[in-house]
């Protein structure tokens, strides 16, 4: 691990003006949190900043669910949410989504802002013994692209073809969640399917966030699709693994028509992947099995796969029709 | 952090074998990751050594582990599993991968199950720690502890204390009733040697015993 202060500001604002000295990624300056992710970046070295400036009680935790919907502090753990009354009648999908997130160790420590910013987990990127790599040195190329692709993205590729790895991002975003942002500069409020930037051929920004900017809370609002929604996640281990491919659905349901359907994919784009075409295909049709494949179909536009990822292509279509029958089977 | 001693020089021989290790990695990904854990694992332990550069200031941390505290100067890149393990020789916390994935390091932290090679000692300041060391109470073994023995829930018994320390937080949340139900929230502690039918049914004899952290 390469040597760094600790710095325990006093508050947001100094935490602020801490980290703002740094620039965009290869920064002198790092904040952690629950720290899940980040030390497994310090001991790979992957990340080696000058100082580390803990956000520990300098964030809100709480989880406050109203009649407009609910809002999730930055701290707030996986475990305490996954565990929130909301998540059993409200927004199943996030629920689900969290418990199939990490391990039980992970989810009590691990924090919902966390989550969202964790780094990717292709072990090209995770393995500083491999110099190149876009995402860690913008430039030397991507290692993944030509050698062992098995977990990477399909959809929205460009000079980094890691797939994003948050599952409850995917949740989020099937359900137009946003995220409030603070800086120096002040408060801002972005939705989450916005927050996430395309690689390009600028992968190592990975968000809107501005230097020093951080996620205070997460803002959720309620609807007839939240309530009946589904997260499938399909896997190579049953447990404590990322995702091949996922789907979050959300269904509103008029007797057997579809009055409005949200669809969101992981494992398969560089950030959690929205499919709108879907979305409106379905929009007034029923839950006939082959209405809803030829609709999935369309979630393959413009996929491109890499040699081992390629079968991603078709088990993604498989995985949202399965989703959305396990949601508009739900009473 | 502690005086330099011979077992470190030997980590630290391996950790100088990476840079070999590395053009191997072209074909063996998996072994290029495991010097490459080891690497860093000896270079948190003895920070002035591995990067060639000086160890930053310390801070203070207070542990509170077992319940008697413990006021530590730390080098800030201590994780909570090296401080309890090379600054307060408790040692029954075992680091396996020091990445958070195989769960021998697991412990309680204010009641819930975390792993400690993945925390910073200094994030945890003030908190209530519990180790394996301090589950049973005198000559007491925890029922879960007793159960490991009874079921024979181990072979090489290297992920034993994380296992029980997650068994235990599994049974405190609820999570202890069919077999598939632990093995879900189990998932996060590997055993090589594959005891898994008997961890299993070790945690289902103590969770039906009703073994709390406070029942030994």
């Amino acid at each position: 691990m390469h040597p760094f202060t600790f710095e325990r500001p006093r508050d947001l604002a100094a935490a602020l003006a801490l980290r703002a000295q740094a620039g965009h990624n290869l920064a002198p300056a790092e904040y952690i949190a629950g720290g899940t992710d980040m030390v497994q970046l310090l001991q790979e070295n992957v990340r080696r900043p000058e100082r580390l400036v803990s956000l520990a009680g300098l964030l809100d935790n709480r989880i406050e669910a109203g009649p407009k919907g609910l809002r999730i502090g930055a701290a707030a753990t996986l475990t305490d949410v996954a565990a929130h009354p909301a998540m059993k009648g409200e927004f199943p999908v996030i629920g689900e989504s969290l418990l199939a997130s990490a391990s039980p160790q992970i989810r009590n420590v691990a924090t919902m802002a966390g989550n969202l910013m964790q780094r990717p987990r292709c072990p090209y990127f995770r393995d500083v013994g491999y110099e190149v790599c876009n995402r860690r040195s913008p430039g030397t190329g991507c290692s993944a692209a030509g050698g062992v692709n098995r977990w990477h993205a399909v959809l929205g590729t460009g000079d980094c073809i890691a797939a994003h790895a948050s599952d409850v991002a995917v949740a989020l975003v099937a359900l137009d969640a946003s995220v409030e942002l603070q800086g120096l500069g002040g408060r801002r409020t972005v939705l989450l399917d916005d927050f996430y930037r395309l690689p390009g051929d600028t992968p190592h920004i990975a968000s809107v966030l501005e230097p020093g900017e951080l996620i205070t809370a997460i803002t959720i609002p309620a609807s007839a699709a939240a309530r009946r929604s589904h997260y499938l996640k399909v896997r190579d281990r049953a447990s404590f693994e990322f995702a091949l491919v996922s789907a979050a659905v959300g269904l509103d349901l008029d007797g057997q028509r579809i009055r409005e359907l949200r669809v969101a994919l992981g494992g398969v784009g560089t950030k959690p992947w929205r499919v709108p075409k879907v979305e409106k295909a379905l929009a007034g049709a029923t839950l006939d099995p082959d209405v809803l494949r030829r609709a999935a179909a369309l979630a393959a536009e413009g996929a491109q796969g890499f040699g081992h990822n390629d079968f991603k292509i078709e088990l993604m279509q498989r995985v949202i029709v399965r989703a959305i029958e396990t949601a508009g089977a739900r009473a | 952090m502690a005086s330099f001693d011979p077992k470190r020089r030997d980590l630290l021989k391996l950790g100088a074998v990476t840079g070999g290790a590395l053009a191997m990695g072209e074909l063996w990904p998996e072994m290029a990751d495991a010097a490459e854990a080891t690497s860093a694992a000896a270079s948190a332990a003895t920070p002035t050594t591995a990067q060639g550069s000086a160890a930053p200031t310390p801070i203070d941390v207070l542990l509170r582990v077992n319940g008697s505290e413990h006021r530590l100067a730390l080098d800030p890149r201590t994780t909570l599993l090296d401080a309890l393990r090379e600054e307060l020789n408790l040692t029954g916390s075992k680091k396996g991968c020091g990445l958070g994935q195989c769960g021998a390091c697991t412990v309680l932290i204010d009641g819930k199950r975390v792993k400690s090679c993945l925390l910073l000692a200094a994030l945890v300041d003030g908190r209530e720690i519990t180790t394996i060391e301090g589950l049973a109470q005198g000559s007491n073994l925890h029922p879960l502890q007793a159960a490991f023995i009874e079921r024979d829930a181990f072979q090489c018994g290297y992920c034993t204390p994380g296992q029980i320390m997650a068994g235990v937080a599994c049974i405190s949340e609820g999570h202890a009733g069919s077999a598939p139900e632990i093995r879900e929230w189990m998932s996060g502690n590997v055993c090589r040697c594959g005891a898994y039918d008997n961890i299993v049914a070790a945690i289902q004899d103590a969770g039906r015993a009703g073994g709390s952290l406070k029942g030994g």
